[in-house]
C-alpha cells in the first residue's frame, strides 16, 4: 500500500559521483547531491526493489516474446527509466520486478502501490489526470479502426448499422459510444478484454470494423498469416498521446522521467528504438509493421512535452 | 491509505455519452446475472435431470451416454467451455450456419453462449446429485413399484424420483448459488454482466472500491433470495418421517 509522503529532513546521498554522473548524461538536472528523496525513488531507495508494469499483447509497445518476457517500444523505454534510476540512486545491483496490468486494473495498480510507474500504452487525458501524474508522451496516435478489405467500409460513417469491437476501457470504446449516440449511428459495440481478443471479434467476422489507436491496429495486423487483408482506415477520431504514468505528486520520480525521456527524444535515441520497433521486422514473426513516423510523432521528439492531447 | 472514496461517482452521467448513470449500468448488470442464473439453471435442471436418470437406467447404452455427459462437461473447466462455444464451435459447423451465428446481435450470442454453456456445465453437476439421490433409495421402492404394475417409467415419475428430488434439495440449492457466481465468466466472453459492468465501472471511474462494494452487496442479496427460495420449497414439500424434519 502507498505510505504518506513527507520530505522532512535533507539527506545527504553516500556517493557524490551522482552529480557527475547526471551531468555526463548531460540532462542538466536540478537533482543535486544534497537531494532528499521524496515518495517512489525514496520507497525504491528503501526497498532496492522497483516493480513495473507491463502490457502482455499490446503489439509493437509492450508484449510477451516467445520466452514470455515483455519486449517492445514501451518497455525500450521503460528500461532507459530504469537504468536512470539506478545511476541516480546508485543502486547498481535494484532488483527489477515486472507486473502484468491491462488497461482496468493499471491506475487502481498504481495508487495501491502494486507499481512504482507504467509506460505502456496508457492515454494521457484529464480524467486520469486527476488520479495520476504523467510524465513526457513517449508516441502519438490518432484512432481511426481497422477493417477487412473487402469490406467496404472507407470511414466511421460507413459504419452506420454495423458491429464494432473495442478495447473495454479505453479512449476509444468512449469515443464510439459517444458517437454512437450524437450521430445516431445504431452501432451494436462489442466490448472486448484486450486487444487480442478484439481482433478475434474483426478476424472470426463477428465484428466489422475494430477501433484502436493506429499504432496497435499495426501492430495487430502484423500478428495475422495475411496482413494485407485487412486496411486501417478512416479519418482519426482523435489525437492522443501516451505518457508514462506515475502516483499523482510523486515529483522526484516524474521529473527523472521527464528528463529521460526528453533526453532520448532530442538525442535521437528515441526515433532509432521507433525505428526498431516500427520499420524493422519484430518477433514473433519477423514481420514488419511498416509504419513511418507520422507528423505529430516528429514534433513530438522535436519538443518534449506531457501535454494531454497534442 | 491514500484513496479518496466518493460514493456519489455512482449516480454520476455516465462518460460515454450515453444517457443513464453508472448505477443504471449495475443495474443493467444486475439484470443480465438475474436473466442468465435463472436461465441457465432451468436448463441445468432439465439437461441434468435427464441424464441423471439415464445413468440409473438399466439400459446400458443410456447408462453409458449418461457417463460420458459428465465426464466431458464435468472436467473441463468452465471458462473453457465458454471459449468453445463462442469462439471455436461456429468455425466448426457448415459455413452458412456459422456465418448466420455470428450475424446475430452480439448481446443475443453472448447470452445465448452463456445460458447454453452455464447450463450445460450445471447440468452435468446436478446430473450427479440426482443419481446419487435415486441410488440413495432402497432397492425394494423400484422393486415394489414394477411389482404394483407400473412400467419403469411410472416407477420413475411416481414413486422414485418425488422422493429423490426432496433427498437432494439441499445439494441442489448449492448448485443454484455456484451458478449464479459462475455467471460472471459469462464477462470474458464479453457479456456485460455484473462482473462486466463493475470493470467497466472501475476503468470509467477509477473507483474500484466502491464498485467492488456494491456488486459485492448485489451478489449476496442475490444468493440470499436463492437461499430463502429453496428452503421455502424445501418447507413445502418435505416429507413427514424423514430425519429433515
Amino acid at each position: 500500500m502507498s505510505k504518506t509522503f513527507n520530505s522532512s529532513g535533507k539527506r545527504v546521498l553516500a556517493s557524490r559521483c551522482m552529480a557527475a554522473a547526471v551531468l555526463a548524461f548531460g540532462a542538466g538536472s536540478a537533482i543535486g547531491a544534497d537531494a532528499d528523496l521524496t515518495g517512489s525513488l525514496k520507497k525504491i531507495k528503501d526497498d532496492g526493489v522497483i516493480v513495473v508494469g507491463y502490457r502482455d499483447a499490446s503489439i509493437p509497445f509492450s508484449y510477451y516474446d516467445v520466452d514470455q518476457k515483455p519486449i517492445g517500444y514501451s518497455m525500450d523505454m521503460t528500461n532507459l527509466v530504469i537504468e536512470q534510476i539506478k545511476k541516480q540512486l546508485n543502486l547498481p545491483a535494484l532488483k527489477v520486478r515486472q507486473i502484468p496490468i491491462t488497461s482496468q486494473n493499471r491506475i487502481s495498480l498504481l495508487q495501491n502501490g502494486t507499481i512504482d510507474f507504467e509506460c505502456t500504452t496508457t492515454t494521457n487525458n484529464e480524467s486520469r489526470a486527476q488520479q495520476v501524474d504523467f510524465t513526457n508522451s513517449i508516441f502519438q496516435i490518432g484512432t481511426r479502426i481497422l477493417v477487412k478489405k473487402d469490406a467496404g467500409i472507407k470511414d466511421f460513417a460507413d459504419l452506420k448499422g454495423k458491429t464494432v469491437v473495442v478495447g473495454a476501457g479505453t479512449t476509444s470504446e468512449k469515443i464510439l459510444r459517444s458517437m454512437n449516440v450524437d450521430k445516431k449511428l445504431d452501432m451494436s459495440i462489442i466490448s472486448a478484454k484486450d486487444h487480442s481478443e478484439s481482433f478475434l471479434m474483426l478476424s472470426t467476422g463477428r465484428a466489422k470494423a475494430m477501433m484502436m489507436d493506429d499504432a496497435l491496429l499495426a501492430g495487430e495486423r502484423a500478428k495475422i498469416k495475411k496482413p494485407d487483408d485487412y486496411v486501417i482506415t478512416g479519418t482519426p477520431q482523435s489525437y492522443e498521446a501516451y505518457g508514462c504514468m506515475v502516483r499523482k505528486n510523486d515529483a522526484g520520480l516524474k521529473s527523472l522521467m521527464n528528463e529521460v525521456i526528453a533526453k532520448a527524444q532530442t538525442s535521437g535515441d528515441a526515433e532509432k528504438i521507433y525505428t526498431k520497433w516500427f520499420m524493422n521486422p519484430i518477433p514473433p514473426k519477423s514481420l514488419n509493421l511498416n509504419f513511418p513516423m507520422s507528423e505529430g510523432m516528429k514534433t513530438l521528439f522535436a519538443h518534449p512535452n506531457d501535454k494531454p492531447v497534442p | 491509505m491514500d484513496y479518496k472514496w466518493n460514493w456519489g461517482v455512482l449516480l454520476q452521467p455516465v462518460a460515454t455519452g450515453e444517457p443513464g448513470t453508472y448505477l443504471g449500468w449495475l443495474a443493467t448488470g444486475f439484470l443480465n446475472t438475474l436473466v442468465l442464473t435463472l436461465l441457465a439453471w432451468i436448463l441445468a435442471m432439465i439437461v441434468g435431470s435427464l441424464f441423471g436418470i439415464m445413468r440409473t437406467l438399466p439400459n446400458r447404452f443410456a447408462a453409458a451416454l449418461g457417463t460420458a455427459y459428465v465426464s466431458v462437461f464435468r472436467n473441463v473447466p468452465l471458462i473453457v467451455q465458454f471459449f468453445i462455444w463462442y469462439f471455436v464451435v461456429p468455425e466448426l459447423l457448415p459455413a452458412s450456419v456459422g456465418d448466420w451465428i455470428k450475424g446475430l446481435a452480439p448481446y443475443t450470442q453472448f447470452f445465448v453462449v452463456s445460458i447454453f454453456s452455464l447450463g450445460i456445465y450445471t447440468g452435468s453437476r446436478v446430473c450427479e446429485q440426482v443419481r446419487a439421490g435415486i441410488n440413495a433409495l432402497p432397492k425394494g421402492q423400484k422393486n415394489a413399484g414394477l411389482a404394483l404394475g407400473f412400467n419403469l417409467a411410472q416407477t420413475y415419475r411416481h414413486i422414485l424420483l418425488p422422493v429423490t428430488y426432496r433427498t437432494i434439495i439441499s445439494p441442489l440449492t448449492s448448485e443454484f448459488l455456484i451458478v449464479s457466481k459462475n455467471s460472471a465468466v459469462a464477462s470474458t466472453i464479453g457479456l456485460l454482466e455484473l462482473s462486466g459492468q463493475a470493470r467497466q465501472l472501475v476503468d470509467y471511474t477509477a473507483q474500484p472500491y466502491e464498485s467492488f462494494i456494491c456488486v459485492t452487496l448485489a451478489y449476496v442479496a442475490l444468493n440470499f433470495v436463492i437461499i430463502r427460495l429453496m428452503g421455502w420449497i424445501r418447507n413445502r414439500t418435505s416429507l413427514p418421517g424423514l430425519m429433515g424434519n
